[in-house]
């Protein structure tokens, strides 16, 4: 499965105060690549799928955070 | 900075007397998910969002004062020669005590703007679904505006900035697939 985070490069000016924080993510779950869910996709087993919140692993987000230097967490 | 044309990014005409008009045309000025939201809520929005879309929101959000610009001028043509007895009767009294005939950010139920109106998550999916949002409710806004007048000029400018909101929903939806892009990880030594 494709990764669920995206990076992007901000403009760092020369004259920012702060060291610059170059790379940026943003999440982009499941549910933006799916226009409508289709019958029959694979499913976690019962308790699996109650500690995921979720039947189907497909439409699983796993989100672990970020450290507090902003970095993701893995 | 910006660039200002004096002239309306479309013309408005409006033909008919008509204050009752301009007390629901307000919605569209300091409404919710009026023109004024708009505008801010898009250049706000812009700083902390990843740079490709930035020019997006640049553009949509200069383009909504625009739009603000003529809401204006539907709203002053619509009051500026209205007597006190007709405004009250328009059901401006109250907007008449409090303002004369100036032109305020409220909506059409007399209730101040309010930046609570508007949201900026710095999540960038979130705050583009909610331009999405906010654009499709403008749309709606101005369908029941276009209901509730007959006069065809006044119509007309509001077909045109009605509109308008379809074509900023696309563009809203093609940053949306602009972000979900998988791009290269880049290396910084
Ligand atoms: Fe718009």
């Amino acid at each position: 499965m494709h990764s669920q985070t995206r990076v992007y490069y901000p403009y760092v000016s020369p004259f920012d105060p702060c060291p610059p924080m170059r790379v940026k993510t943003y999440v982009v779950p499941p549910n933006l690549f799916i226009q409508f869910q289709p019958p029959g996709l694979p499913q976690f087993s019962a308790p699996e799928a109650l500690r995921h919140g979720v039947l189907w692993p497909a439409l699983y987000s796993p989100y672990e955070g970020r450290d507090r230097k902003g970095r993701e967490r893995k | 900075m910006w660039i200002y044309e004096k002239k309306l990014q479309y013309p408005v005409r409006v033909s008919k007397c008509d204050p009752r008009m301009a007390k629901f045309l307000i919605e569209q000025y300091g409404g919710a998910d009026g023109e004024l939201a708009a505008a801010l809520r898009y250049l706000n929005q812009r700083y902390s969002i990843p740079d490709k879309v930035i020019g997006l929101l640049t553009d949509i959000g200069t383009e909504e004062f625009a739009h603000l610009e003529m809401i204006a001028t539907m709203v002053y043509k619509l009051t500026k020669d209205a007597t006190v007895e007709q405004l009250e009767e328009a059901g401006l009294g109250a907007h008449y005590a409090n303002h004369d005939r100036a032109l305020f950010y409220n909506n059409a139920a007399g209730v101040p703007w309010t930046a609570a109106y508007i949201q900026a998550k710095g999540d960038p999916i979130a705050d583009l679904y909610e331009d999405i949002a906010a654009e499709e409710k403008a749309r709606a806004t101005y369908q029941w505006l276009i209901d509730m007048t007959d006069d065809p000029d006044l119509k007309d400018g509001l077909k045109f900035l009605r509109e308008r909101e379809i074509v900023h929903s696309l563009r809203f939806r093609e940053a949306v697939e602009l972000l979900k892009e998988e791009q290269e990880r880049k290396k910084f030594f």
